[in-house]
């Protein structure tokens, strides 16, 4: 593992290869939006929202090659967001 | 030791001259000094408009305002209260000032985003006044609920933007404690050599961390309904008027929690000081510290449960508000167990402290009435709540204020206060409490709604008593202030450690010196070890 003081640049190869999942993502969101999944729809959204903002803050912004405590916190306060998300469906998916 | 200049006679940079000296610091005790005086203005400015509800409620009928004024009164009470007074109240004042004391550092990790934190603060607090000029004052209460918040012409649009920057003031202030806890802790004191007051103000950050946010952006939603109306909580154009609500409890149920856990750190502080005996369950109350910031941030719904929503929710939410129930209790068991067997001394900040273990459980069992659904219902929006929120904020997060600031008063400003004087306070602020809001339970259960000008003849007596309780508190409360700020002139010199405290910020004198420590502090294996404490106590008698 590097330091983590140790300035880490990504090759161009691998931002354009992000920037190509990130479009490709973007691409079947749209798809998915045309598809009626009922309930579904909503949580392939946010699936694909979520994979999308990984991407961005583990190549982009360069968390990957962070220390492992800048990592756990990371996980930790996505965790809190899905579960407060996820916790509003208790009200919307049983209405 | 005491020959050291203390923090008050010493700038954080030799350039700083006059009023820059306070206005350009970057040392963490002087902006806590600077939060206590903006946020003690803020208290004195609520707690009078608190009293001009109560006295407007005296009697039956229109007496000192109309109804538009009385929402106007009681919306400004609330926001004031909250954003502006309990939660930044115990973290910005006496976090700022003991949390880098407490785990051994020089300063907090950003020492200049600490003073922008109290900037923003101040600048939220000045767009709180300037919404009063701008459309009128807002009148929509503290919730700002849609649609209503969205139609009313009144200046909501700035108080809300006010509430946005102060929630950001209070982001900043928490990513700064996080920061400090893991990268300026002493390297040889461990997670569970911390004090418990450090570890609250752990706890507090990472829910100002994370659920700040939500209640930003669902300020910000209402802003651009005000202005482009997009409809995003508009039925009539497929939005949901009660996303509104999940998303504003979302962030201000685990407010509450931002409010009382630093208040419980504090008792966690006072009570094996003087109980001279280590605190019980020292695990226990970290562990429940952790329990009650994450369980918490899952119970906000419990707000709701006549909002519509589905019974499913106000099932799963009603059980997890039990379950907050356990870990605050663990915490009341735990403070009543420290004094047993304890060699108890009394002080104004115990006396404080036990008041709060007394009214806080109260708050707490009012509040497992309102958690149970099926009672819930009946009580919603009632008087009933406005009681058990004023036992668990006022009762609980305010006395906690109060105990610390007697507790800490003379580390800080390095005086101490007239004893008798803050007993004769400490009594009439809980007498006036409790005569103040026990009557707003029974009136609650009698059937009086909330947020109402007026009422019903059978209610009166109810709210005359309230009133009085009302004068007889804020009598309370006058007496404390001036107390403590005649301690600062009339005052007795504090010594580095008055009480008999084992935690790091009794190691150094009071009021400390610029960089805290004289020379590298000893961290002890156990924070609350009193046997030096005991044993000087011990040779001290025998002379």
């Amino acid at each position: 593992m590097e330091s983590p003081n140790q300035e880490h640049i990504l090759s161009y190869t691998t931002l354009f290869g992000v920037l190509c999942i990130l479009l490709a993502l973007t691409a079947i969101t749209i798809g998915v939006s045309r598809i009626d999944l009922g309930v579904l729809n909503i949580w392939a959204a946010i699936l694909i929202a979520a994979c999308k903002a990984g991407f961005v803050l583990l190549f982009f912004m360069h968390l990957r090659y962070e220390t492992r405590l800048l990592q756990i916190t990371f996980v930790v306060t996505i965790g809190s967001l899905a579960i407060l998300i996820g916790f509003i469906f208790w009200d919307i998916s049983f209405r | 030791m005491t020959d050291v200049p203390s923090y008050l006679k010493t700038p954080s940079s030799p350039n700083l001259k006059g009023i820059w000296v306070w206005l350009l610091t970057t040392d963490h005790k002087r902006i806590g000094v600077l939060y206590m005086i903006s946020i003690l203005f803020w208290f004195c400015i609520a707690v009078t408009l608190g009293l001009v509800i109560r006295t407007e409620l005296m009697a039956e009928g229109e007496t000192l305002m109309g109804s538009q004024t009385y929402n106007a009164v009681f919306t400004l009470h609330g926001v004031i209260m909250i954003f502006l007074f309990i939660i930044p109240g115990i973290p910005a004042i006496f976090g700022n000032f003991l949390l880098p004391i407490q785990i051994g550092s020089d300063d907090v990790f950003f020492p200049r985003l600490n003073l922008l934190s109290w900037y923003l603060y101040i600048f939220g607090g000045i767009l709180a006044v300037v919404s009063l000029f701008s459309g009128g004052p807002p009148d929509t209460g503290w919730t700002f609920y849609v649609p209503f918040s969205v139609q009313t012409e009144s200046g909501v649009t700035f108080t809300v933007l006010a509430a946005f920057i102060l929630g950001m003031s209070s982001m900043l202030t928490g990513i700064n404690f996080i920061t400090t806890i893991h990268r300026l802790r002493m390297k040889t004191m461990g997670w569970m050599q911390m004090p418990l007051f450090t570890w609250s103000l752990y706890a507090t950050a990472w829910v100002q961390l994370l659920a700040t946010p939500i209640l930003a952006i669902t300020l910000l939603i209402i802003v651009a309904e005000r202005i482009f109306g997009i409809g995003l909580f508009d039925p009539g154009r497929g939005g949901d008027p009660i996303l509104y609500q999940h998303l504003f409890w979302m962030y201000s149920h685990p407010a509450v929690y931002i409010m009382v856990l630093p208040a419980m750190g504090v008792i966690s502080e006072i009570m094996p000081v003087f109980s001279r005996k280590a605190i019980f369950g020292y695990k226990a109350i970290v562990y429940s510290t952790l329990a009650i910031a994450i369980a918490g941030s899952l119970v906000w719904a419990h707000h709701m449960f006549t909002s519509g929503m589905s019974d499913t929710a106000v099932f799963v939410f009603s059980l997890l508000t039990f379950v907050v129930a356990i870990p605050s209790a663990v915490k009341v068991f735990s403070w009543v167990s420290t004094m047993y067997k304890g060699s108890v001394l009394m002080t104004p900040p115990l006396f404080y402290a036990l008041c709060f273990i007394y009214l806080f459980s109260v708050g707490g069992l009012t509040g497992l009435v309102l958690g149970a659904a099926g009672t819930n219902i009946h009580v919603h929006d009632t008087h009933f709540v406005v009681g058990h929120f004023h036992f668990v904020m006022f009762g609980g997060a305010g006395f906690a204020f109060f105990a610390a600031l007697h507790f800490w008063w003379p580390k800080i400003f390095g005086r101490m206060y007239n004893f008798r004087k803050a007993y004769r306070a400490a009594i009439l602020i809980t007498i006036g409490f409790i005569v103040h809001y026990m009557p707003m339970l029974i009136l609650g259960l009698q059937g009086m709604p909330r947020r109402y000008y007026n009422y019903l003849p059978q209610f009166e007596a109810g709210n005359f008593f309230a009133g009085i309780g009302g004068f007889i508190m804020v009598a309370g409360i006058m007496l404390m202030l001036v107390n403590l700020v005649q301690g600062l002139r009339k005052g007795e010199p504090a010594v580095g450690d008055p009480w008999g405290g084992t935690t790091l910020e009794w190691s150094v004198p009071s009021p400390p010196p610029l960089h805290n420590f004289l020379d590298t502090p000893r961290v002890k294996s156990y924070p609350y070890d009193f046997t030096d404490i005991m044993k000087q106590q011990a040779g001290s008698k025998k002379v």
